[in-house]
């Protein structure tokens, strides 16, 4: 093990670990609102709506997430689409997370108890208020722990966006590895840091949840 | 440029073999995901703690980690040590410990929510600790687990596509040859795109069969 080198080398990860949470919080945002409006297109009265909807969940959570970024990054070009590095894989990988979370969200509003519903409607709440006033201030609750899991397996992904460049952990622990053939040293700088932020974010969720169990 | 999807027919050989090579690394680390996970499961569960610490945090380690990163360490790390495989053997391996290490978490849960009573009564009646868990518990835990363990076999599918960067010439590195020959990326990124859809559906209806008997036999 040679700590001399990963002394050295270290400042780098903490950059590369600093895009790594960039790209994190950016797809976490975007997989959010993806899979906001996913859920409400699921559930929408409209069926053609509702096709759309789950024709994006079965084509985004049926391929590989690697393959998406591919088409943005390197086919985006092909139809007018250019975009950097990492405008793309934020972009490819909170769409699909989007598709995750759809599923996700979609899943906490319908397990709220129909009674709800019915009971807001007969005291004259219309559909909407009864959907933000009643449904989903309860299933806001229950999607917490869910979401919590999709948000880990997000950040982990973002390793997938090291094949087109961009200079996050993985990319930086690969083009390291390149450059001193030392792979255990860079792999375990990378994955501490990789687990630092997937320990504190965990922490994060935690706490919320916790918080909202007591209310 | 604009879209010519014309070209891709002429290269249904090569995309065809790297699904070929897909469906087989999805096999092939299945299977090691399947009775990893089993065995890493008893380990967390029974073993001795001295087998069990390091096991611990071996899979705190995998499920705390990218499964990109882990395959870089297994191809590029092991030859460090003096183990140099070839990049099929590092995928499976690396996909399937990866796996076997999500199974293990569910197989646990499963196998701690088999009734007690099963296997006290297994005990009196003369069965010994290993044959308990072997004949009774393990069973009946293995059943309860196939639906979800069935989602991390499409997920291990999906993520096969992660072994084309050690260069595993799957799928996805197929499409990408067939690109650096024609420059077509957006088309035959798309093909790659609709077949693992396909091997997807397929798996999807295997497994939707295979609850569907599973719930027969009960």
């Amino acid at each position: 093990m040679d700590f001399d080198l990963m002394l050295r080398v270290y400042p780098f990860f903490i950059e590369a670990a600093y895009v790594t949470v960039q790209l994190s919080v950016l797809t976490c945002i975007l997989g959010l609102a993806c899979g906001t409006l996913g859920a409400m297109a699921r559930l929408s009265r409209l069926a053609p709506v509702r096709w759309v909807a789950a024709t994006y969940v079965s084509l985004f959570r049926g391929t590989p997430a690697l393959i998406q970024i591919f088409i943005l990054y390197f086919g985006g070009p092909q139809i007018g689409i250019n975009l950097d590095s990492f405008t793309a894989g934020t972009i490819a990988l909170g769409v699909n997370i989007g598709a995750y979370m759809t599923e996700t969200i979609r899943g906490a509003i319908i397990s709220v108890d129909k009674g709800q519903t019915e009971a807001s409607r007969t005291l004259g709440m219309s559909r909407a208020q009864t959907m933000r006033k009643v449904i989903l201030p309860q299933a806001a609750r229950m999607m917490i722990r869910p979401l919590g899991v999709n948000i880990n397996a997000l950040i982990k992904g973002t390793a997938l966006v090291a094949p087109i460049s961009v200079i996050e952990l993985t990319y930086t622990a690969q083009r390291f590895i390149g450059s001193t053939y030392k792979p255990f040293e860079m792999f375990l700088l990378a994955g501490i840091l990789y687990m630092i932020i997937i320990y504190a974010v965990g922490m994060g969720i935690k706490w919320l949840d916790r918080r909202a169990q007591i209310v | 440029m604009g879209l010519d999807f014309t070209v891709v027919p002429d290269y249904f050989g090569v995309l065809l073999l790297g699904m070929g090579w897909t469906v087989a690394i999805t096999i092939g680390a299945g299977l090691l995901s399947f009775f990893g996970g089993i065995v890493f499961a008893v380990i967390a569960l029974y073993g001795h703690w001295v087998i069990r610490l390091p096991f611990r945090l071996f899979a705190w380690l995998f499920m705390g980690t990218p499964l990109l990163l882990q395959l870089f360490l297994i191809y590029f790390g092991l030859i460090e040590i003096g183990i140099d495989l070839p990049a099929f053997i590092a995928g499976v391996i690396g996909l399937g410990l990866h796996f076997a290490v999500y199974n293990s978490e569910l197989i646990q849960a499963s196998i701690l929510s088999v009734d007690k009573g099963q296997y006290e009564g297994a005990r009196t009646l003369g069965l010994s600790r290993g044959q308990t868990l072997r004949r009774i518990v393990i069973p009946q835990a293995v059943r309860a687990v196939i639906p979800p363990m069935g989602n991390n076999m499409i997920a291990l599918l999906k993520d096969s596509a992660l072994v084309s960067v050690i260069g595993v010439a799957e799928l996805t590195l197929a499409a990408q040859q067939a690109i650096s020959r024609t420059y077509r990326p957006f088309e035959f990124y798309i093909a790659a795109a609709a077949c693992y859809y396909v091997i997807n559906l397929c798996l999807e209806a295997g497994l939707r069969r295979l609850e569907r008997r599973i719930a027969a036999s009960r």
